[in-house]
């Protein structure tokens, strides 16, 4: 593998882990708005 | 506040690309290396910040854990002043200092220690120590995850191997896992005395990050010598780059940080009302 693919391959990874704990992130958020509006609804 | 986060968001996702755009297109091509060696525009901010999350998860551990006892309170805050006091003194009493350190990063790093124990203390409740020290080592692990995955793909093509067991790396992966494991007994532990236990470990865990941030200074390793500090050069141009990176990382791991101190509070909130709903539960139904 030519080297400037390890360039590409190490900034894309970066961004891979950092998009990957944002959206879990969002999805813990998403969960608990879930869960208030089932207790407002109780 | 909270409305100031959707156009700092904005301004750091600008920043970032910015800072994307100096570390592979403005900072010169190093001579012996080649194009792969902007790697280190994205790994070297990474482990700045990891080192700072974690020291910052160490601080709020031990507010953590003296702040419900007068006395230790006491000591640990004037343990903080003397470390101040201390890292001033040495620049007038050690000389020389010993070989690469800078005498006013030591009276800088010692007067950082001392004024973020005391922001901490007076900006964070008790019990919200707690709650930035799961914040800081979170996103801590997230930028240890990438200084990990950056640096065997830096040196496969440099040193033709992808890892090797030498102290700076083996510190490195050791840290991660402390860290890892702070993360699993915190998510997994039901015990009401799992803060407590999970700020002890974070103390003994941040006496690894000495231990990592030094070793290239005292150890013969593979990994490349300091280029700040430590005897080492850098080109300026690269130097601010390198600097432009870890400034929008900083910013990046700020608002990662602000998002998850958030969640983590509001998650508390409705774990809170689920316990109170159960306890009324019964009354309800004998109503």
């Amino acid at each position: 593998m030519n080297s400037i693919h390890y360039l590409y391959a190490a900034y894309t990874a970066t961004w891979v882990i950092h998009l990957t704990y944002i959206s879990i992130l969002v999805r813990r958020y998403l969960r608990l708005r879930t869960e208030v509006d089932q207790l407002k609804g109780k | 506040m909270k409305r100031a986060f959707p156009i700092l968001a904005v301004l750091c996702v600008a920043f970032l690309g910015f800072a994307t755009y100096e570390g592979l297109f403005v900072a010169p091509t190093e001579r012996t290396m080649g194009d792969v060696q902007r790697i280190f525009y994205y790994h070297v901010p990474s482990a700045w910040t990891a080192f700072l999350l974690f020291f910052l998860n160490f601080i709020a551990s031990i507010q953590y854990l003296v702040r419900g006892n007068d006395f230790a309170d006491r000591f640990a805050k004037w343990v903080a002043v003397l470390v101040g006091a201390a890292g001033c003194i040495a620049v007038f009493a050690i000389k020389p200092m010993p070989a690469g350190i800078e005498p006013s990063s030591v009276a800088t790093t010692a007067l950082a220690i001392t004024g973020l124990y005391f922001l901490i203390r007076k900006y964070f409740p008790e019990e919200r120590t707690d709650v930035l020290a799961l914040v800081t080592a979170e996103v801590g692990v997230v930028f240890c995850t990438v200084v990990l995955v950056t640096g065997p793909l830096w040196a496969r093509p440099v040193w033709g191997i992808w890892w090797t067991w030498d102290i700076r790396l083996t510190s490195t992966l050791v840290l991660w896992l402390i860290y890892v494991s702070y993360l699993v007994l915190r998510r997994f532990s039901t015990s009401g005395q799992t803060p407590s236990v999970a700020a002890a470990l974070a103390v003994f865990g941040a006496l690894d990050v000495p231990l990592v941030y030094f070793s290239i200074w005292v150890f013969r390793t593979q990994h490349p010598q300091p280029v700040i500090g430590g005897g080492g050069s850098i080109d300026p141009r690269m130097l601010h780059v390198l600097l432009i990176n870890w400034l929008a990382f900083l910013f990046f791991a700020a608002l990662l940080c602000w998002a998850r101190y958030e969640l983590e509070i509001f998650q508390r909130q409705v774990e809170e009302t689920h316990v109170l709903e159960s306890l009324l539960e019964p009354e309800n139904k004998q109503s």
